[in-house]
């Protein structure tokens, strides 16, 4: 049966959905604005029988959710943007030997230590791949609460399914934000889809070995063409996105995560002043909904792309829309978050052309 | 067919051993640890319940040779990555075997942490004092004076720094239980190293904490020593730096 409705801040929402999901590993590293998840998960991991660690680094720990990963464990670790940073040398071996993982990463500012506040500036480094060889992550980037916890769920599917690491892509704020949220059902670890390839000792078939390295160059040139055959299987059949009121409207508004929900509110605003736009909220962010956001941009003509980063997501519309319609860029460097009313003078200067608030993208 | 002719098996293969040659140097150490590892967990009956992390280094593709349940690492996470499997299946026995760059440089920080957690683990220390499989630049561990591709003239401690006692350095850490430093330079040292790895692997099987076998190894090909030549430097020199004997024991074995 689902839970009874809870009021739980983002960051408990994860650590709670991750156990409902069958996860009984996780490590982690404490970093500002996400310690609210291994705190949650260090009484919570006791409860249900399984690991928490707190990892001496993120590298550490990383690698402790590869280890435990690689023997069938559903394995998660979290951390915000610079401890993302470090993960990622973990997350390109996962990637290369095939292993399924779950990656929190509360998105703070950034270059560097920056500061804690909410910010969108890793979307490059979560879709483009931080770290070494031709890899992808799949990216899920949920609004809000309850599709935390969802989409918790979908992470470890996928992840089994695909044997791949995935990216729960959320911001600060998400991570501290209180709102009610139902949960799924929970998994039972036992009935999981048993893993064929799990290093579990050898006992009654010949060994296993999970590795990446493959020093003989046709091994490593096919090995990247399966992979790449997995990255295209899951462009085909994983894309998530979610379009409101885009029926009628004039400006198809495209922002994902926290930028997404103060956009939904900023596009009600114009609403209420007659008019017309609609939003466009990418769900994945790897694989990217290329082509629905394509139509529907060239059905409306008028593109308005609003995030917590200088220009990242941007480049992923770019590709999408081309000349199709016309883009206009509102970009934010993360830290101050903008109400509703901030968005919509973006909105009416995108809707008018008049550059007052952002800026044209030239095709 | 061999009792027969009145012949009696003393020695063969090992079942924790694939038959696959191996890619070590002729005289490396490698080749006789992966038979003490694997002679170990024949005699103790562990193969099956074996789940091994090879190191970055010259042993990375030892699940080529080990017949037991093996995965990759990236460079000194070992420790991290065997830490995650033994938590997640404690009924495993799980086998860490790494070199002194891995171990002692790039993770040293998982080494020590995993260490001092007292993680039930069994861990092989190889020493060469060299980065073999990069081509022979300096490692934590080589000897004030020795030749390195990146220490030319001998390792100075005014330019290159002081090799590093990690097994010494993770002996006062309370989670660990056994450790000791053995040479795989003659057949007594062998003999010895042989007990040692036996009493390390013991020490996981009895869930007791943290366990380490130090191997002094030679690496002719880097060294740019014969075979003998690399056995005596082992002996004679190494060990000046790197003294053999049990460094920790809190067994009771």
């Amino acid at each position: 049966m689902p839970s009874e409705k809870m009021l739980m801040r983002g960051s408990h929402v994860v650590g709670e959905a991750a156990v409902r999901a069958g996860c009984r590993f996780y490590a982690g590293y404490p970093i500002t604005p996400q310690n609210e998840l291994p705190e949650y998960l260090s009484a919570r991991m006791l409860e249900v029988g399984g690991t928490f660690i707190q990892g001496e680094s993120e590298i550490a720990s990383i690698n402790m959710v590869l280890g435990a990963a690689s023997a069938g464990m559903r394995a998660m670790t979290s951390s915000s943007s610079p401890g993302i940073a470090l993960k990622q040398e973990g997350i390109s071996y996962m990637a290369g030997q095939e292993l399924p993982g779950v990656i929190v990463n509360m998105m703070r500012g950034g270059p560097g230590l920056g500061n804690i506040a909410p910010s969108g500036a890793d979307y490059f480094q979560a879709t483009r791949g931080g770290g070494n060889g031709d890899y992808r992550t799949p990216v899920l980037a949920p609004a809000g609460c309850q599709e935390l916890a969802d989409i918790t769920f979908v992470a470890f599917d996928l992840a089994d399914k695909y044997r791949t690491p995935v990216m729960i892509l959320g911001d600060g704020l998400m991570g501290q934000v209180m709102e009610p949220v139902v949960f799924p059902d929970p998994l039972k670890v036992e009935s999981l889809p048993k893993k064929e390839w799990a290093l579990t000792g050898c006992k009654g078939r010949e060994p296993r070995a999970l590795f990446s390295m493959l020093l003989n160059v046709n091994a490593l040139y096919e090995h990247n063409l399966h992979l790449q055959e997995k990255y295209d299987e899951i462009t085909a059949e994983e894309q998530r996105w979610e379009t409101i009121m885009t029926d009628d409207a004039g400006l198809l508004v495209v922002a994902y995560g926290t930028p997404a929900r103060i956009a939904e509110s900023a596009i009600e605003e114009l609403r209420a002043e007659g008019i017309a736009a609609g939003l466009f909220r990418p769900i994945t962010l790897w694989p990217y909904p290329t082509i629905p956001l394509r139509n529907l941009a060239a059905k409306i003509g008028k593109v308005a792309v609003f995030e917590f980063s200088m220009g990242q997501m941007l480049e992923d519309v770019v590709l999408a829309v081309g000349d199709r319609a016309e883009i206009y860029f509102y970009g934010l460097p993360g830290g101050i978050v903008p109400t509703p009313s901030d968005i919509a003078l973006f909105l009416r200067s995108a809707l008018k052309g008049d550059g007052k608030v952002g800026r044209r993208i030239e095709t | 067919m061999s009792a027969e002719a009145g012949y009696k098996k003393v020695f063969g293969r090992t079942e924790s051993l694939k038959n696959n040659p191996t890619h070590y140097c002729p005289g490396c150490g490698h080749s006789i640890a992966h038979r003490l590892v694997a002679e170990c967990l024949d005699e103790m009956g562990l193969r099956e319940d074996t789940i091994g992390v090879p190191p970055v280094g010259c042993a990375v593709l030892a699940y080529n040779y080990f017949n037991f349940d093996m995965v990759e690492a990236p460079h000194g996470r070992a420790l991290a990555v065997a830490t995650g499997i033994k938590r997640a299946r404690p009924e495993k026995f799980v086998l860490s075997y790494q070199g002194d760059g891995d171990l002692a440089a790039i993770g040293t920080a998982e080494t020590i942490h995993a260490a001092n957690r007292g993680e039930e683990i069994s861990t092989l220390f190889i020493n060469n004092a060299i980065y073999g499989m990069t081509g022979g630049q300096m490692a934590p561990t080589t000897v004030l004076g020795q030749e390195a591709t990146t220490a030319p003239g001998g390792r100075d401690p005014k330019l290159h720094g002081r090799p590093i006692d990690i097994s010494l350095m993770i002996s006062h850490c309370d989670g660990v239980v056994y450790i000791e430093r053995c040479s795989l330079a003659s057949l007594k040292h062998i003999r010895q190293a042989k007990k040692a790895v036996r009493k390390c692997f013991q020490a996981q099987v009895d869930r007791l904490g943290f366990a380490l076998v130090e191997l002094l190894s030679p690496c002719p090909t880097n060294w740019k020593l014969s075979p003998k030549d690399a056995w005596a430097w082992v002996n004679e020199v190494m060990v000046k730096t790197y003294p053999l004997g049990v460094i920790k024991d809190t067994t009771g074995y």
